[in-house]
């Protein structure tokens, strides 16, 4: 019972690792962008919601109507305005401006907030938890978490694969020159790509930033989650990077009640052991 | 009417120059072949009409307005459309999806998804498998198809016969009467010259990356198609 107990809340816990990865895995797989810098978005939108709940009054979760559309348009912005640039050059450019990108957020954050933890509190909703037949308690904010994650995945291979904008986002990633011929203006295209993962961003950043505390610094270890997640789910997949999560979560679950101080070595370990035996993840799609 | 114009168009490859002052003109609803040996510039040429190479904007006229400088998609919107060399469906997209996908500029006009399945009609019982598990004949139409869906006024088609058993090619270059029916514009590059030359009125012969020949289809010289083709 116990370890049915730990899979239950290692697979919740992975719930968050897939929420980091949506943003990385659609970047990557649409324009072939390596965003290093997508940890700090996550960061990034935890201080825009303390802003607003400061600001404002709202809870946190009410605060994603203002921090959704306002990481929305950074990321359409940004990659009109910048990233578009480095994309013909190979992925050298783009690994260099957004590692740029990541150490300009992390400071800018440092210098506006300080070093301090910060967190985001929405009230009891936090502590509370179910209790499931067979005596294990499942904490109510994981368990939305988790369901937001498959939401957020559900809508995306929606948006994939029953529309229009979806039907040229692979197409683009298929082919883009032919793509362009074919009357697609790409730029705008990559534009909306990123402006659609930030939105998902956002959400992992609050939904992160009320479970756990953050400061300018946290970004990287974020990014390094979320690749373990796309690197594991296989990449271009969608379900593949919640199952990486999954993954992940557990490892860390087993690894934690192993002994404490395993937890997030745990998780490593198992992305090394499927990069040696599934390099190519557990369910690969983009091919290169 | 004219359509399509160049003017002493040049066409580079980085340092590489491939088309050299090459001048053609298109009338509004004929069908022009373009033959040339291998590296002439035919492919180029269709590239630099279709915006995919960069052009001087005076070079490439549409209606006797300048597009050389244009990007792809918005040469798409001013009703230019190109059936690109090798087909290149998407492979993650069904037919259906490709054809749906030539439709993204929004064009108004005679084709339809309803239009393309009347005239291609294999395509569309196979219309919900992978593009790329389609035989080399049926991703042509697709491709034929795909370009339809913009409702061009102009299509280029680089080398339909590509890789195509000689029946297959027959069966795309009937649909080809079907297209310009319409009143559709058709510039063809095309290796073998007699396929071309049958389905054109016009043709420009390429060498080396300059206008070496031009003439009407019926009663040309053939000795000096042959000195044109070959350089000699």
């Amino acid at each position: 019972m116990q370890w049915l107990n730990i899979l239950i809340q290692g697979s919740l816990l992975g719930g968050i690792y897939a929420l980091f990865a949506i943003g990385l895995s659609m970047s990557f797989g649409i324009m072939r962008l390596v965003n290093i810098a997508h940890g700090d978005f996550i960061v990034l939108s935890g201080y825009v919601a303390f802003v607003v709940v400061q600001g404002t009054g709202f809870d946190p979760f009410s605060s994603l109507l203002i921090v959704v559309p306002v990481m929305f348009v950074v990321g359409y912005a940004l990659q009109r305005g910048l990233l578009n640039q480095t994309l013909s050059g190979g992925l050298l450019p783009p690994l260099l401006v957004t590692f740029g990108i990541s150490i300009i957020i992390q400071n800018g954050l440092l210098q506006g907030f300080g070093a301090y933890d910060h967190r985001l509190q929405e009230g009891s909703i936090e502590t509370a938890s179910l209790r499931l037949p067979g005596g294990i308690d499942v904490g109510v904010f994981p368990l939305l978490v988790f369901a937001v994650a498959v939401l957020s995945i559900a809508s995306l291979q929606f948006l994939f694969y029953r529309t229009g904008l979806g039907r040229a986002f692979r197409a683009v990633s298929d082919d883009a020159d032919t793509a362009e011929l074919m009357g697609i203006d790409n730029r705008k295209l990559y534009a909306l790509a990123l402006g659609i993962a930030m939105i998902f961003t956002a959400i992992a950043g609050v939904l992160f930033g009320i479970r756990t505390i953050f400061d300018p610094a946290s970004g990287p270890i974020r990014l390094i989650l979320a690749f373990e997640a796309v690197i594991i789910g296989g990449l271009g997949s969608m379900w593949g990077t919640l199952i990486g999560g999954i993954v992940l979560g557990v490892a860390q679950s087993i690894g934690a009640a192993l002994d404490p101080t395993w937890q997030i070595l745990a998780g490593h370990l198992a992305f090394l052991a499927i990069l040696i035996l599934r390099p190519n993840g557990l369910f690969p799609r983009t091919r290169d | 009417m004219t359509l399509l114009r160049t003017q002493n168009l040049s066409a580079f490859y980085g340092d590489f120059q491939a088309l050299f002052g090459v001048d053609v003109t298109v009338e509004q609803g004929e069908t022009v072949a373009v033959i040339g040996a291998n590296g002439a510039g035919k492919t180029t040429l269709l590239r630099t009409i279709a915006g995919a190479l960069a052009a001087a904007p005076e070079a490439v006229l549409l209606d006797d307005a300048p597009i050389g400088a244009r990007t792809p998609h918005e040469i798409v919107r001013l009703g230019i459309a190109m059936v690109p060399e090798g087909r290149r469906l998407f492979q993650s997209l069904s037919v259906e999806e490709n054809l749906m996908l030539g439709a993204h500029s929004g064009r108004p006009g005679p084709w339809s998804l309803k239009r393309v399945y009347q005239l291609f009609p294999r395509l569309s019982e196979l219309r919900r498998l992978p593009a790329t598990s389609l035989s080399g004949g049926q991703q042509q139409m697709a491709a034929v198809g795909r370009a339809l869906m913009s409702n061009p006024r102009l299509l280029l088609c680089d080398e339909l016969s590509l890789g195509l058993a000689p029946v297959i090619i027959r069966d795309i270059y009937q649909c080809l009467g079907a297209i310009t029916a319409e009143g559709t514009t058709v510039v063809l590059v095309e290796q073998d010259i007699n396929r071309a030359l049958d389905a054109s009125t016009r043709f420009y012969c390429l060498q080396e990356g300059r206008l070496a020949l031009s003439a009407p289809t019926k009663n040309f010289d053939r000795a000096a198609l042959t000195a044109a083709y070959f350089g000699l």
